[in-house]
């Protein structure tokens, strides 16, 4: 089941979006109220402590886990609304969602270029169009000879750019990265930052990155700090544009 | 591309290993099934090969395999003359164990109405049939008695003639073919001493009855051989092997006999049935419930194989749900590991049971119809041993790639 995706400006607009894990005394509010826009073509730092719900925040706009309470708006589709989903979760995700996290979570019996061109057959594409591009990712992430490894002989830095390869395969409309240059040198870290603003300003992507990372903000169109669960009020402009 | 080939060429080690234990365990199951047929091959194996279309023996008795049948040899000459009747012949059964050796010889001791009857039927695969009609042997090859190697049995010595092959007793014991007087000698051996006072006695029992007093010859002879006196001595022969005339149908002929007082007749068909009902069918139920128990226990064991196999996958399961692969997925990855291990491991057992099975001491026969089934029984269980692994492979949440 395919959804499509409407060419709307706003890409992602989530609002009053809650989450809390347990009940009664163990009851943790880890996103309180949260209400996020982002436009086509943009790419967000989600800067914050640790325990600030940055992570949760990105589980909840990338329907791994649902809000309590909440609404989800992705490319003009209702994906969840009150407490529920309105779209099949997993098809969508194929389709529409790309994911980094801080380990790269590559399935280790597949070789680096099996585990992008895996991305690309479960959502239908043709094999050897998904060969050709899973190649053609690796090489712009500088692991195109490491192709034919498998996960085990990779550093976790070539890791973490197959993962981010894999990512960016099914062109999504809406790129989730936690911490995705935590395992990364400087140069590599900014170099996969860059590739994320290359993605959202070319095929006019939604990149959110959250980071602790400094040293890359200029990258980013703007960020958007987290605190206890909530954004902070007003969202910061982007370092670029400030200078 | 497919997970579960790429997922077991990762793992090969654990994978060949779990496979071979799996074929072991199912070559016992397709080894169970083999040692039932071939216990019914063995205990059907004279009654199809001696050419018989009845068999008459003592009255109500299901002998001569189910139980003792004891007939007078002449009954031999009294069924040679009911209309209808081709040929008869006596026949003789009997198991003895002797040393040889060193070693415990133990075998079914047949005998053939010589000279009618010189064993040409039998499989004979080295020497030659029965040339005389005394001393002279032909053995299954699973007694291990060479050509020629001369054995006493009794107060006589034989000579090993010809070989048989896979002509073994219900019980597995190797068969020898004697002419029948040689058979009943062999069976009847007693110590000197015991002759002595069986013949005492008999003189004693014969003096008081009529036909002692009024037959003084019959006195006489019954301090002679017993073969001498058939009407006073033991019946000698189990059974009486009938061939109707070629046009005759066998019920006809054995209808005529089955009136007599005297004996039980029997088709070949009947006799055949008497054996699978009585000597087989115990021993049918014990393999069959040991089969059904080792069935049982290779999918438990397959079951905790593949749920082992998928937990250590759960990781990657998550991943797969998270990238957004459908269930069709990663039901494939399991069902396919599954598939694999039930038809490698089918292999293997088939492969070293074609290369262990002889060596076992009862034979184990198999047959396509039975390797047809296990295979289908083995694909069943390989789909219900993974029920457990898809249950909880079904239960991973993609957000578990994150713990």
């Amino acid at each position: 089941m395919s959804t499509a995706l409407s060419n709307a400006e706003t890409v992602l607009d989530a609002s009053g979006l809650t989450k809390i894990y347990g009940s009664g005394h163990t009851e943790v509010v880890a996103v309180r109220d949260v209400t996020l826009t982002v436009a086509r073509g943009e790419i967000v730092a989600l800067l914050g402590p640790s325990g600030a719900g940055k992570s949760t925040l990105l589980t909840l706009i990338g329907l791994i886990m649902p809000p309590n309470i909440g609404r989800i708006i992705i490319g003009g589709a209702t994906v969840f609304d009150g407490d529920r989903m309105r779209v099949n979760v997993r098809s969508f995700r194929r389709q529409h969602l790309g994911f980094v996290f801080p380990k790269a979570n590559l399935i280790p019996f597949l070789t680096a270029a099996e585990n992008v061109r895996l991305a690309m057959e479960i959502n239908d594409h043709p094999t050897r169009a998904a060969s050709r591009r899973a190649m053609d990712l690796l090489e712009y992430l500088g692991v195109g000879e490491r192709a034919e490894h498998l996960p085990s002989m990779l550093s976790s830095g070539e890791q973490q750019r197959v993962a981010v390869a894999r990512a960016l395969a099914n062109r999504p409309s809406l790129i989730l990265a936690d911490e995705p240059t935590a395992a990364l040198d400087s140069v590599r870290g900014r170099q996969v930052m860059e590739l994320f603003r290359k993605v959202a300003h070319e095929q006019s992507a939604v990149v959110i990155v959250a980071t602790h990372d400094h040293r890359a903000l200029d990258v980013f169109d703007r960020t958007v700090e987290m605190e206890d669960g909530r954004l902070r009020d007003p969202p910061t402009t982007s370092p670029s544009t400030a200078s | 591309m497919n997970l579960a080939i790429r997922d077991i060429r990762h793992n090969s080690g654990r994978f060949v290993l779990t496979t071979i234990g799996l074929g072991l365990l199912l070559m016992l199951v397709m080894g169970m099934g083999g040692i039932y047929r071939g216990l019914v091959q063995e205990a059907t194996l004279l009654v199809d090969r001696i050419d018989a279309d009845l068999w008459v023996v003592q009255k109500d008795t299901r002998g001569p395999f189910a139980e003792v049948s004891r007939v007078p040899a002449n009954l031999e000459d009294r069924v040679r003359a009911v209309p209808g009747v081709l040929s008869s012949r006596g026949f003789v059964s009997h198991t003895i164990q002797r040393q040889s050796d060193g070693r415990p010889l133990r075998m079914t001791v047949q005998g053939l109405s010589w000279p009618d009857d010189d064993g040409r039927w039998l499989p004979i695969v080295a020497g030659r049939a029965l040339g005389q009609a005394h001393y002279e042997m032909i053995g299954d090859e699973s007694l291990k008695l060479p050509l020629g190697r001369k054995i006493k049995l009794g107060k006589d010595t034989y000579t090993v003639v010809g070989h048989t092959r896979a002509m073994n007793s219900p019980a597995g014991d190797g068969m020898a073919f004697f002419t029948l007087p040689d058979a009943e000698a062999i069976q009847l051996d007693i110590s000197g001493e015991a002759i002595r006072l069986e013949r005492s006695a008999r003189y004693g029992r014969a003096e008081q009855i009529d036909i002692g007093r009024t037959q003084p010859q019959v006195i006489e002879r019954s301090l002679g051989l017993s073969s001498a006196i058939p009407a006073l001595g033991p019946p000698s022969i189990g059974a009486v092997l009938v061939k109707v005339r070629p046009g005759v149908a066998p019920e006809q002929v054995r209808s005529t006999i089955a009136r007599w007082p005297d004996v039980t007749v029997y088709s070949s068909e009947g006799q055949r049935q008497l054996l699978l009902g009585g000597i087989v069918d115990r021993a049918r139920r014990q393999l069959g419930l040991f089969r059904i128990l080792l069935i049982i226990v290779s999918a438990i064991i397959m079951a905790l194989i593949l749920y082992t196999l998928t937990l250590d996958k759960l990781h990657d399961i998550a991943m797969l749900k998270l990238l957004g692969a459908r269930n069709g997925v990663i039901l494939g990855l399991i069902l396919q590991q599954a598939f694999l291990l039930g038809v490698l491991g089918y292999g293997v057992a088939y492969v070293v049971g074609q290369w262990t099975f002889p060596l076992f001491p009862r034979r184990v026969v198999l047959i396509y119809d039975d390797l047809w089934l296990l295979a289908g029984i083995v694909v069943g269980i390989s789909v219900l041993a993974s029920l457990l692994g898809i249950a909880k492979a079904l239960r991973v949440e993609p957000n578990e790639v994150l713990s």
